[in-house]
């Protein structure tokens, strides 16, 4: 389904990714981790067509989406960002009616199929009820189900979503990531996710990529990569990693502790 | 949509031919709104009506009031609706024709285009529409340069960098005028945003430009509301970002520049016509466009009503009427720029 290709990107003449290839097929969540400045959000802006990589290519069913229009590219690839500083005074169905503009003619006229669509995107996110509110009222949680909300009504098969979880709190983290899951599984989406958090990571995705100063360090099952060795070498921090009393996914613990068991500052 | 969705047009155009209405009413003569309102219907095709109203009503109403009436009525659609897709296309609530320097622009390229003093009455015309536009670019051009931190325009140095542009532009204008004959001498009260001259051919002369200029801002509406969420998010919601805010410039500063063309500078109607239609019916684009223009027709004939009582029966350029009541707006805007619950 999303297929990347080598792609090298460069900013001010560094090379920011380097050769990165991923592949997500359909119904899959791929987390994308990494410490922070390994190129997670530029991947994002890459992939949806913000940043012209310098090399590689992005590919959506048999499309290289490096070389078409912002509007086609809109068909194929939708992008929840993280919720800061939205238009407060939008209403909620105004904002979601917004995914729908790469279907729209240049009149920006909607017609009754394109209703439907944010009808439906705002019952898949439960935000029916707040359809006529506006956006500034909401918790940072609804407005985070907003943009989810606008990128479903785009009605791509691929949605990228750049760490959306980073400023909710536990439970609307979990809340989003179950709905998320719920969703990719009955539309069949590809997704690619940056996460920040490793064990909501190694919770809900189904593959995770390791980035490391913009090259894939390595990618597969949760377990595969979220390993003990993998992140103390990485983080420069001793990490241990044991296993989920009820999922049996990998749960991250920072070892903060010295060897003389006193916690360090 | 909500079920409203019809009435702000409704209010707004009672108000507009209320507006019109008294505006050909008022002068040095007096005609009561109902004798002008059957002297209209008078020349709609097929109406019986009596004309027995005096001669001289009939040379006032039809060969003064009413083109200066369409003049300021005009005048006030392009500056609403162009102050509105200004606001919208930098994201910034003080975007107005005139604060962001675009009116002394077309201001200096219009007196440049009467200094030249192209022959023939009629091209001529025509053709001040065109340099005024010319000024236009030049001076949003040089002015979005100046302003433009990083990718985005901050509301001081937009407003910093427009009142410097302005005041040279204004400067110039000032100095070729003085310079010149008595002709354009009397371009000095256009300046204030008294019209340059009277009678039906300025208003025929504007009406393309604006139709085309207003045609293109009131298409804008979803593009402009799918702008409000940066530029990013408007790329990867499949708008052409650089190419989208270049045309909706263009189309916003011919609107202005076809005004000043033939009513002056005329400051704030831009500034705060869109921003009490904003407060009083949301930020929605589509809207707020076609709102403004009406709106802003309306506010500028009821300025300009005003300008011909104050001083009665002299008339005030309109654009003093104006400065007078937007600036403490605008001091007003500035001073809750910080709590922007309804932008």
């Amino acid at each position: 389904m999303l297929d990347l290709r080598s792609l090298t990107v460069a900013y001010n003449g560094e090379d920011i990714l380097k050769d990165v290839s991923l592949h997500i097929t359909k119904g899959e969540i791929l987390a994308v981790i990494g410490p922070n400045g390994a190129g997670k959000s530029t991947l994002v802006r890459t992939v949806s067509g913000v940043i012209p990589p310098k090399r590689g290519q992005v590919w959506v069913d048999g499309i290289n989406m490096v070389s078409v229009t912002p509007i086609q590219r809109a068909r194929y690839l939708a992008v929840v960002p993280q919720a800061r500083q939205l238009p407060a005074a939008f209403t909620v169905r105004q904002t979601v009616l917004l995914g729908r503009t790469p279907y729209l003619g240049w009149l920006g006229r909607t017609s009754r199929a394109d209703e439907a669509q944010v009808d439906r995107a705002l019952e898949h996110t439960r935000l029916t009820g707040l359809a006529e509110r506006r956006v500034g009222e909401l918790s940072g949680g609804e407005q985070q189900r907003v943009l989810l909300a606008r990128a479903l009504a785009q009605d791509t098969p691929v949605l990228l979503l750049d760490e959306p979880t980073t400023h909710l709190d536990l439970e609307h983290q979990s809340n989003f990531l179950n709905l998320l899951q719920t969703l990719v599984s009955q539309k069949g989406l590809a997704v690619l996710v940056v996460l920040h958090d490793l064990n909501l990571a190694g919770l809900y995705a189904d593959r995770v990529a390791l980035l490391v100063e913009g090259r894939v360090h390595s990618t597969g099952k949760p377990e595969a990569v979220l390993t003990s060795a993998n992140l103390s070498a990485i983080y420069h921090v001793p990490v241990s990693v044991v296993s989920h009393p009820d999922y049996g996914t990998p749960l991250v613990l920072p070892d903060g502790r010295s060897k003389s068991g006193q916690k360090v500052n | 949509m909500p079920a409203n969705t019809i009435r702000p047009y409704l209010l707004l155009f009672a108000l507009l031919a209320l507006a019109l209405l008294l505006s050909v009413a008022v002068g040095a003569v007096f005609i009561p709104p109902g004798v002008v309102a059957r002297m209209l219907a008078s020349l709609l095709p097929g109406a019986s009506i009596v004309a027995d109203w005096p001669e001289s009503f009939a040379a006032i109403v039809f060969q003064i009031r009413l083109p200066h009436t369409a003049l300021i009525a005009l005048t006030g659609a392009a500056l609403g609706g162009s102050g509105a897709v200004y606001q919208g296309v930098f994201r910034n609530p003080l975007a107005d024709p005139y604060l962001i320097g675009v009116a002394s622009g077309a201001g200096l390229g219009a007196v440049l285009g009467l200094a030249l003093q192209w022959p023939g009455q009629w091209a001529g015309l025509y053709l001040v529409p065109v340099a005024a536009f010319i000024g236009a670019l030049l001076t949003i051009s040089i002015v979005y340069y100046l302003a433009r931190v990083g990718r985005s325009v901050p509301t001081t140095t937009l407003i910093l960098a427009g009142v410097a542009v302005s005041a040279f532009a204004t400067s110039l204008s000032s100095f070729l005028m003085l310079r010149s004959n008595e002709e354009l001498r009397r371009a000095f009260s256009w300046l204030l945003g008294g019209a340059i001259m009277g009678g039906w051919p300025p208003v025929v002369a504007m009406l393309p430009y604006i139709v085309l200029g207003l045609t293109a801002l009131v298409l804008s509406g979803h593009t402009l509301n799918v702008l409000q969420f940066g530029e990013e998010q408007a790329q990867q919601l499949g708008i052409p970002v650089e190419r989208t805010k270049l045309l909706l410039i263009l189309a916003a500063s011919l609107t202005t520049a076809a005004a000043v063309a033939f009513s002056g500078i005329i400051g704030f109607i831009g500034l705060i016509v869109p921003h009490l239609v904003r407060f009083t019916w949301g930020p929605d684009y589509r809207r707020l466009v076609p709102l403004s223009i009406i709106a802003g027709s309306s506010a500028l004939l009821l300025a300009d009503i005003l300008a011909r009582i104050i001083l009665a029966p002299q008339a005030l350029p309109v654009g003093i009427v104006t400065a007078m009541a937007g600036a403490p707006f605008f001091l007003w805007i500035l001073r809750r720029a910080k709590d922007q619950a309804y932008w």
